[in-house]
């Protein structure tokens, strides 16, 4: 089992927490000025980098606060975790997902 | 007929006759009034005041006084409990003192059920079915969270270092209640 840093409460067990998709996609702030393909975009396409991804969790069973994690999508390990609204960390070998 | 209608604990009718194991006694806490506050950084001083014990700002900390008790559950969030105060006259108090800020303040009294798990393997009982680490190191005296047991949520507290307290929501209660005791088991 995963073992996640909650940026409020610590390490705890993966079982107590939710998984929320990608991190740092924000809405757009005039939906009706965009065309289908943007929109699609923003709604349907991600990253889904092989190596380090910024996704959101949530302490679900805990303080129930949606924060981000960077994650190896390769090993599975948890590299960092951070508060929501928190820009994504530097991090040594970090293309910030690149294959987009 | 108002009067006539009764509430009725979620655990009374395993309450009633638990099996004596000291090594993890199980037993059913007094019914208290439960108000769930949440609110913004200005207002959390004014529930402090208002309640009468200044909530908590540590992640996982309770703090106890004159039998009300305020949990820490998360950033914005705390549990207030009053032990068998009237739930109606508390929240009436509260909201009163609490008008003008920036929060929310709800009447949670009926929502959940508390029971205390004691003794020296009460640790050792409930991680049968909670992940936490639950040694005094991590987990000391005067921490609460919400965590999960089994497949319930409950918000676990350690009012003294072989003394947990079991918070679950009704429907909820026996279903851990009877886990727990069937993890016990094994030291009757």
């Amino acid at each position: 089992m995963l073992l996640i840093t909650c940026p409020h409460c610590g390490p705890r067990a993966e079982l107590e927490f939710a998984y929320a998709g990608e991190a740092h996609i924000a809405r757009p702030t005039d939906p009706m000025a965009l065309d289908d393909e943007s929109w699609a975009r923003f709604l349907y396409h991600r990253a889904n980098p092989k190596g380090l991804h910024a996704e959101r969790w949530r302490h679900l069973h805990g303080c129930a606060q949606f924060f981000n994690v960077v994650r190896d999508t390769v090993s599975d390990s948890i590299v960092t975790t951070y508060p929501a609204g928190q820009p994504r960390p530097a991090l040594p070998g970090d293309d910030k997902g690149a294959t987009r | 007929m108002p009067d006539l209608i009764q509430r009725q604990g979620a655990l009374d009718r395993f309450a009633a006759a638990p099996r004596n194991i000291p090594a993890a006694a199980l037993s059913v806490l007094p019914d208290s009034a439960r108000l769930s506050f949440r609110g913004r950084p200005s207002a959390i001083d004014a529930a402090g005041a208002a309640f009468g014990v200044a909530l908590p700002r540590d992640a996982c900390r309770f703090a106890v006084k004159r039998g009300r008790t305020a949990f820490w559950l998360g950033p914005d969030e705390w549990l207030l409990q009053s032990e068998g105060e009237d739930p109606a006259t508390l929240f009436a108090d509260m909201s009163g003192k609490l008008a003008g800020q920036s929060c929310s303040l709800v009447d949670v009294s009926h929502r959940s059920q508390a029971f205390a798990l004691s003794g020296p393997q009460a640790a050792y009982v409930l991680n049968h079915g909670c992940p936490l680490d639950l040694s005094l190191a991590t987990f000391p005296v005067g921490m609460c969270t919400r965590t999960i047991y089994a497949k319930a949520t409950i918000m676990l507290s350690r009012p003294a270092s072989d003394i947990f307290h079991i918070d679950a929501w009704r429907s909820f209660a026996p279903y851990v209640w009877q886990l727990l005791d069937e993890a016990r088991s094994e030291l009757a």
